[in-house]
């Protein structure tokens, strides 16, 4: 918001992108989760064009975004957070859109010593010469802490009405937002991409080990923000909704995975995925049970349905505490 | 003018507004759109996403667990 308004106060005419890669935090677990539904629900970069009074162009990039999680070439971060080479393709891809809609140059709020891996001053330049925008890149928040950018050697830009921000500090934006008058934006630092966070990290990369091959598709990225992952096996996991809104939306996925379901207690749904024997399916129905209201009773009834709707009842004993290893919950 | 429906069951945001933008792009001034989502979001964000469009949001409604935006595309 605060590049923007820099550059608008500037007179530059601005449109905004906002890249979707399917790891996007975006409120989803709210949307999902009954407990959080009352919470305000609004898309953040729309929010912030209709402050601005720009047009914003959201795009799908999940297929293309797979060779940057998959094969990072500057590595993973804490967990699964490839943040350089995300920072790299996104402005690549900035600059295609750039060009294709005859724009000038690009801007982004990054600020030099910002975060650890993508706003580095020894990495801000690899962004700038791996993605191949050089100096059509500017940083509106840090320009004067940076080498004169094109834009500011046409004098399409007045370089003193930059700003020279660096460090991890918040402080001089919340100030200069202040300034702006801008109120009510999204808390800095709070996270936007789920490769950031260690428990999602830890399911992605299981997902990958039980396929043995690195690869997803969007149901499977958007499944792991959801339940409780259970893995008694490396041939089948269950995903145990936590809540009557976990529960709703994993309905959506019925014709893509078996599910089990308690009939005789209340109970979560929990979708398979995996392929079961016959024991393996009193595995599951225990676990199963355990999570439900009869998760005391001496048996609890469950049916397990196939993906076109055949059902078989089950009777099982609900499974202790002491008899589920740690290491099954992901 | 034509009206069209776009189904967006499942889809979390902003997929809606994607698909949304995507489809509103092959359409013509005075098409109307009926996006029908599953994702309360989507109440906010297509509205949102119409009104800095430029787009005209003709009609919200909420029925058994979908959510619904008509919106009326409008020259840019």
């Amino acid at each position: 918001m605060l590049a923007v308004r820099v550059m608008q106060e500037q007179g530059i005419h601005v449109e905004g992108i906002n890249f979707f890669t399917g790891f996007c935090v975006e409120g989803h677990t709210h949307a999902i989760r009954k407990k959080d539904q009352g919470k305000p629900k609004r898309n953040n970069a729309l929010w912030c064009a209709e402050q601005l009074g720009i047009k914003l162009h959201i795009i799908d990039i999940i297929d293309e975004y797979k060779q940057v999680v998959f094969n990072p070439k500057h590595g993973y971060g804490a967990n699964l957070n490839p943040c350089l080479d995300c920072k790299v393709f996104m402005v690549k891809k900035a600059k295609e859109w750039m060009q294709e809609h005859g724009f000038d140059f690009v801007i982004s709020g990054e600020v030099v010593g910002q975060r650890p891996m993508s706003q580095r001053k020894d990495t801000m330049p690899v962004v700038q010469r791996e993605s191949g925008i050089d100096d059509r890149l500017l940083r509106p928040l840090s320009g004067k802490n940076l080498p004169p950018t094109l834009p500011e050697r046409e004098g399409w830009i007045d370089r003193e009405g930059l700003y020279d921000f660096s460090g991890r500090s918040r402080k001089p934006q919340m100030a200069l937002a202040k300034q702006f008058g801008f109120e009510g934006y999204a808390q800095p630092a709070g996270g936007c991409c789920f490769l950031t966070d260690a428990q999602y990290s830890v399911k992605l990369a299981d997902l990958w080990k039980s396929r043995g091959s690195k690869e997803y598709e969007l149901d499977d990225i958007m499944l792991l923000k959801v339940g409780r992952h259970i893995r008694p096996a490396r041939h089948y996991k269950l995903i145990v909704a936590r809540e009557e809104g976990e529960s709703n939306f994993l309905q959506g996925y019925k014709k893509q995975y078996p599910h089990m379901r308690c009939t005789s207690h209340g109970g979560p749904l929990t979708l398979i995925d995996g392929e079961l024997s016959k024991d393996e399916r009193q595995q599951a129905a225990r676990i199963v049970a355990r999570y439900s209201q009869g998760k005391n009773a001496p048996q609890v009834e469950l049916e397990y349905v196939t993906t076109t709707g055949e059902v078989t009842p089950i009777s099982v004993e609900p499974m202790q505490p002491a008899e589920m290893p740690q290491e099954w919950v992901l | 003018m034509s009206r069209e429906r776009l189904d967006c069951h499942r889809l979390l945001c902003p997929m809606p507004v994607i698909r949304t933008q995507d489809r509103i792009a092959t359409m013509q001034p005075g098409d109307e759109l009926e996006v029908v989502c599953t994702d309360p979001g989507a109440l906010n964000d297509i509205p949102a996403w119409s009104r800095i469009n430029g787009h005209q949001v003709l009609e919200t409604t909420t029925r058994d667990g979908e959510y619904i935006v008509i919106v009326r595309i409008c020259e840019e």
